[in-house]
This record gives C-alpha cells, sequence and structure tokens, in this order.
C-alpha cells in the first residue's frame, strides 16, 4: 500500500508537471494566442476588451493561478471557432477514440500473446528465422503507410469497406452503445482498428516470447518436466501464466501511449476522435481546443502508467513471494 | 547485468585504452557473426550511398512540373522508361522525389539521433556517477519528458516555431533522450564501483577525468545501441509530422511524398507505384536500425544468446 501511495503521489506530481509544460507552451509560444479571434479591424480599444476578457491582460503568475483553478473545476474555456465549451467538444469525439483503440490493442494482444508463446516454443526454428524479420518489419512500417494500403486495396479497389468516418451520412441511433454495436460502425471500425493492431502486436509478441524462454528455464517449469507433464501443458498452464505479467503491464502503457499517439490513423480514417480533432485544432490555432484535447491525452497517460505499477506489484508473484524465501 | 562486463572486472587491472579497444573490436567483429547485423548495415550503407550521389541518381529536380511532349501537363503518369515510377498530380518525377528523400530521411534520422546519442549519454553519465539529489533531478524530469504524448508534442511544437526539419529533430530530442539515459544511468552504476574506478580515485583523478577516461569508454557501444534505435523513430516521426501536414514544406521527403500522394487521391485512383515505394524505404531503414541495434545487442548482453 506504501509503494502504491508513493507511486500515486509521482503520479500527480508529474501531471501538475505536464500541466505546466502544456500552460507555457501555448502562452509563451511566438504568435498571438488570440490572432484567430482579434482582425486587424478592431478599434485598439476592442482588441484591449478582448484581450481582457479572456483575462490575457494579467500578469503571467496570475494567469497560471486562474488556469490551474479552472483545471480543477474541469473548466477548459470556449473554443474559439465552434464557441462552446471544450469540455463538451472533446467528450463528444472521446468515446470514437477509446473504442478505436480498445478493439486495436485487444486484438492486437490476442494475436500477440499466443503467437509469442508459440515462438518461444519454435525457439531455434525455421519458423523463428522467418517470423522474426516479418514481425520487426511490422514494427518498422509507419501506421499512416500501412493504413493507406489497405484503404487502397480494400476499400478502394475491393469496395469491401468504407473509406473514412465512424458512420454513414445520416445514420441515426438511440444510444452511444447501439451505435457501437451497429453493422455500419463496425465496418467503419474494421480498418482502422486493423491498422492499430498489425503496428501493436509487436510488442505482446516479442514480449512474451522473451519473458517466456525466461520462464522455461526456471526451476517450476523444470519440476513440470520431472512429473512427466506433456510439453503443451507445461507451456499453457506453467511458462505462459507467469509469462504474461510483463504483458498485462504494456498493455496498460500501451493503451495511454495510443490514445496519443493515434493521430496519424485517425487522420488517414477521417475517424472523429481524439487526434484528429487535436490536429484540426492546432491547424486552425483554435488554442483552447488544441489545449483541451492535449490535456485529456496526457491525463490518460499519466493514468495508464499508474495502472501498470499497480498491477505490477500487485499482480507479480515474485514481489510477494521475496519475503518467504 | 552483462556477464561479459563483469569478467572484465575480474581480469587484474587491464590497461583502460586495451579495454576500450577490445569493446570497439568486439563492436566491429559483430557483422561477421550477425547476418541480421549484416543485412542492416548493408541497408544503412545503400542507404547512405542513394543520399551522397543523389544529384546523379536522380533524373529531374524532384519539384519540378514536367509537361509532354504535346505540351501538356506530365500529371499521373504510370510507370515508363521516361519517369521510373510515373508521375505525380502535379507533374513531378516519382522516381527523383524518392532518390531525395532518402536524403531528408538520413538527415532527420542522424541528426536527431546524434542528439539523443549526447543528451541521453550525458545526462545518464552525470546521473549515475554523482547521485544524490543531481541524480533525483535528472530523473524525475526523464519521468515528465516520458509523459508527454509524443506525436501531439512534436505537432504542437512544430506548429507553434515554423514548420522545419530542424524543429522536428529538436521535438524528437526533448522527447526521446530518457530512454538512453535511464539505461546508460544504470551501466555507470555498476561501472562505478569498479576497482580500477576505485583505483583511479585513489591516485587523485578527479571526477571530470574519472567520468570521461575511465568510465565513458566502457557505456559507449550501449550509447550507440540506442542511437541507432533513434534513427528509425526520427525517420517515422517525421514521416508522420509531415503527413498530418506540419513538415518542412521546401523538403522532399517520404512522409511529403505519402501526404501528397494520400491528399491527390492517388489511393482512389489505385496509384500503387506513388505511395507504395516511400513506405518500403522507410520499412527499410526502420528495420535496419533494428536489425543492427539487435545485433549489437547479442555482443553486449551475451545473456541473450544462451
Amino acid at each position: 500500500m506504501k509503494f502504491i501511495g508513493q507511486r500515486l503521489f509521482h503520479s500527480l506530481f508529474v501531471l501538475w508537471a505536464v500541466v505546466t509544460i502544456l500552460f507555457l507552451m501555448f502562452r509563451l509560444m511566438p504568435g498571438n494566442p488570440l490572432a484567430a479571434y482579434i482582425s486587424e479591424a478592431l478599434s485598439e480599444e476592442d482588441q484591449a476588451s478582448i484581450m481582457r476578457q479572456f483575462g490575457l491582460d494579467r500578469p503571467l503568475w496570475e494567469q497560471y493561478f486562474i488556469y490551474l483553478g479552472n483545471l480543477l473545476r474541469g473548466e477548459l474555456g470556449l473554443s474559439f471557432h465552434q464557441r462552446t465549451p471544450v469540455w463538451e467538444i472533446v467528450m463528444s469525439v472521446f468515446p470514437n477514440t477509446l473504442v478505436l483503440v480498445a478493439t486495436g490493442l485487444i486484438v492486437a494482444y490476442i494475436f500477440g500473446i499466443i503467437a509469442g508463446a508459440f515462438l518461444a516454443w519454435k525457439r531455434g526454428t525455421w519458423i523463428e528465422a522467418v517470423t522474426i524479420p516479418v514481425v520487426l518489419g511490422t514494427r518498422a512500417a509507419p501506421e499512416l503507410w500501412v493504413g493507406m494500403v489497405l484503404l487502397a486495396i480494400l476499400s478502394f479497389n475491393l469496395g469491401w469497406f468504407p473509406s473514412g468516418g465512424a458512420n454513414s451520412a445520416g445514420a441515426f441511433y438511440d444510444s452511444e452503445l447501439q451505435r457501437f454495436l451497429s453493422p455500419d460502425f463496425l465496418a467503419h471500425l474494421a480498418l482502422p482498428a486493423l491498422t492499430l493492431a498489425l503496428y501493436l502486436q509487436g510488442i505482446p509478441l516479442l514480449l512474451m516470447r522473451s519473458t517466456m524462454l525466461d520462464v522455461m528455464h526456471e526451476d517450476f517449469v523444470t519440476m513440470a518436466r520431472m512429473k512427466g507433464l506433456s510439453e503443451w501443458r507445461i507451456v499453457i498452464r506453467h511458462a505462459a501464466r507467469n509469462a504474461l505479467l510483463p504483458v498485462v503491464t504494456a498493455f496498460a502503457i500501451s493503451f495511454g501511449q495510443i490514445v496519443g499517439g493515434n493521430v496519424v490513423v485517425e487522420t488517414v480514417f477521417s475517424w472523429p476522435g481524439l487526434g484528429r480533432l487535436l490536429v484540426a485544432a492546432v491547424s486552425n490555432s483554435d488554442y483552447p481546443l488544441a489545449q483541451g484535447a492535449f490535456l485529456l491525452v496526457s491525463v490518460v497517460l499519466v493514468v495508464m502508467n499508474f495502472v501498470a505499477d499497480v498491477i505490477y506489484t500487485l499482480l507479480d508473484p515474485r514481489v510477494s513471494h521475496a519475503r518467504v524465501a | 547485468m552483462p556477464a561479459s562486463l563483469e569478467s572484465t572486472a575480474a581480469v587484474p587491472a587491464p590497461s583502460r585504452r586495451s579495454r576500450f579497444l577490445r569493446t570497439l573490436a568486439r563492436a566491429a567483429a559483430v557483422p561477421g557473426r550477425d547476418p541480421f547485423a549484416i543485412v542492416g548495415l548493408t541497408i544503412y550503407l545503400v542507404f547512405l550511398l542513394v543520399a551522397l550521389f543523389a544529384d546523379h541518381l536522380a533524373s529531374r529536380d524532384p519539384l519540378e512540373i514536367l509537361f509532354q511532349a504535346n505540351g501538356r501537363l506530365a500529371r499521373n503518369l504510370p510507370p515508363s522508361s521516361d519517369f521510373l515510377l510515373g508521375t505525380t498530380h502535379l507533374g513531378r518525377d516519382i522516381y527523383s522525389q524518392l532518390i531525395y528523400g532518402t536524403r531528408a530521411a538520413l538527415i532527420v534520422g542522424v541528426t536527431a539521433a546524434i542528439a539523443v546519442m549526447i543528451i541521453g549519454t550525458l545526462v545518464g553519465l552525470v546521473s549515475g556517477y554523482f547521485g544524490g539529489w543531481i541524480d533525483s533531478l535528472l530523473m524525475r524530469l526523464a519521468d515528465i519528458a516520458l509523459s508527454i504524448p509524443f506525436l501531439p508534442f512534436v505537432i504542437v511544437l512544430t506548429a507553434f516555431l515554423r514548420p522545419s526539419t530542424w524543429n522536428i529533430v529538436l521535438a524528437v530530442a526533448i522527447l526521446l533522450w530518457p530512454n538512453t539515459a535511464r539505461v546508460i544511468r544504470s551501466q555507470v552504476l555498476t561501472v562505478r564501483e569498479r576497482a580500477y574506478v576505485e583505483a583511479a580515485r585513489v591516485t587523485g583523478a578527479g571526477n571530470g577525468r574519472i567520468l570521461f577516461v575511465h568510465v565513458a569508454p566502457n557505456i559507449l557501444p550501449l550509447s550507440f545501441l540506442y542511437g541507432s534505435i533513434a534513427i528509425g523513430w526520427a525517420i517515422l516521426t517525421e514521416a508522420s509530422v509531415s503527413f498530418l501536414g506540419f513538415g518542412d514544406p521546401d523538403v522532399v521527403s517520404w512522409g511529403y511524398m505519402l501526404q501528397d500522394a494520400f491528399v491527390s487521391q492517388a489511393l482512389s485512383r489505385g496509384s500503387y507505384h506513388w505511395f507504395v515505394p516511400p513506405g518500403i524505404c522507410i520499412v527499410l531503414v526502420v528495420v535496419a536500425g533494428f536489425f543492427v541495434s539487435r545485433g549489437y545487442e547479442e555482443v553486449l548482453f551475451p545473456k541473450l544468446r544462451d
């Protein structure tokens, strides 16, 4: 518990630091943050009144504390372009990102865990010699390019999948859940999720393989062998179960990273999510919106890193057995 | 912990120079033993030659707008003997763009890798050697840098500063040094306790001398390992950032080509000759980095080789 408390404090400290960097980035960068708002046509007085309205006439430290106070109350300001609260805009697209990331990750991890365990079992054979370079190749392929190739072949050429967006125009659903389960949504989800899964499967695969190789040398596996258990049973029941821990931790960390790293996939498939919103907001100089989207992505990243820490302490048998031994 | 470094410590007082030379010799002998490293280094060499001789290999200026004999714009042409990979929507030669893209990719990759190596190695050395509050401070900084969403940060920074290759390199360096620093630091922690470092300290060598003359040579191979991974990361990042429209508008890179193809409807037109080659080039360079680092990793961490 003490350890978890320490990690929690550490996460809060990191979150505060990131929030501060974000503030400084958006205030100290060259260019007036209100350039999109204030036009040359406005009189000096009008310009000054807008500056006052946004609190930009006050000293920087005062602005900083107002900003921190607003964040604690969940107040992210108004979007320059849409003139609606940032919080509402960000939250309206966040579920789309979560569904896409979760689908891609789950597919990638199920495939990666099975294939990784299989490859560890086949250590030193030609199967390994062929597969490892291919897996490294998928790690090296830019997501945007994989997405483009899939789009060109499966969508434009064969017409099996829609070419972008999350829903066909005019579709209406009673609830979000109903929308997520509709065949139309799933057809739109397939290609971006596949792109994400192709890119991500290498992490659990390589991790599973290397921890399996480590575990296979431990005493309890030798013991199981001596008991005469079948090789398959040893791999599944004894080795794989113990090799899963680092993979579960990696899942949590990946989840945090992909929510922020998803900008590219969402742009290729015009997926209405957080990443695409961020890119659009930065391009349009919609600073409050960009800052809000960036902030949400950072919070997810820090929270998932914390979750990974907690999972690791709670689940690792070696952490709890070490004292007994 | 690398077993080979442990065993060098057991040998009674090997001279510093011979130890350093031995590390280098071990590193240089890798390609002979590891087929992955041979492939990786060969790919690097080919791309390096292409980048160096781009002016001779490319048949045209990558941004020149070309016309056909009948005076019409040479747009969206399929591959032919005249245009090896066809032309773009604006009538530019795709093959020449691909050749010049190699140069852009290597410049981004190598400068980012050098920056990451230098920052990561210095921070790791100082942090691991001095410990105490300096160590705490630097490692907290590393934690913070690792908690900033990577691509969003690069996009915002390049958009604010000015879309240019150097700002992409800057952003990559700011966020990527902690990985290297952490590994170097943990290595320094073990090297610091070795007998020859103790001996140097007893003979009155200063901190700076011990750090750079006695400790640093032992961890240099690790810096190169992490540097070669950073090359691929930087190239992938440049491609993503250019694709999202925040790249240097004056530099023809593989990311620029992919973006150009994407927004010019090359996908629906099925112009595979346009958007497939740049992707393959990116995969090859990044994979080469993985192969080289994998080969070197096996020499640096012999445990993996059992």
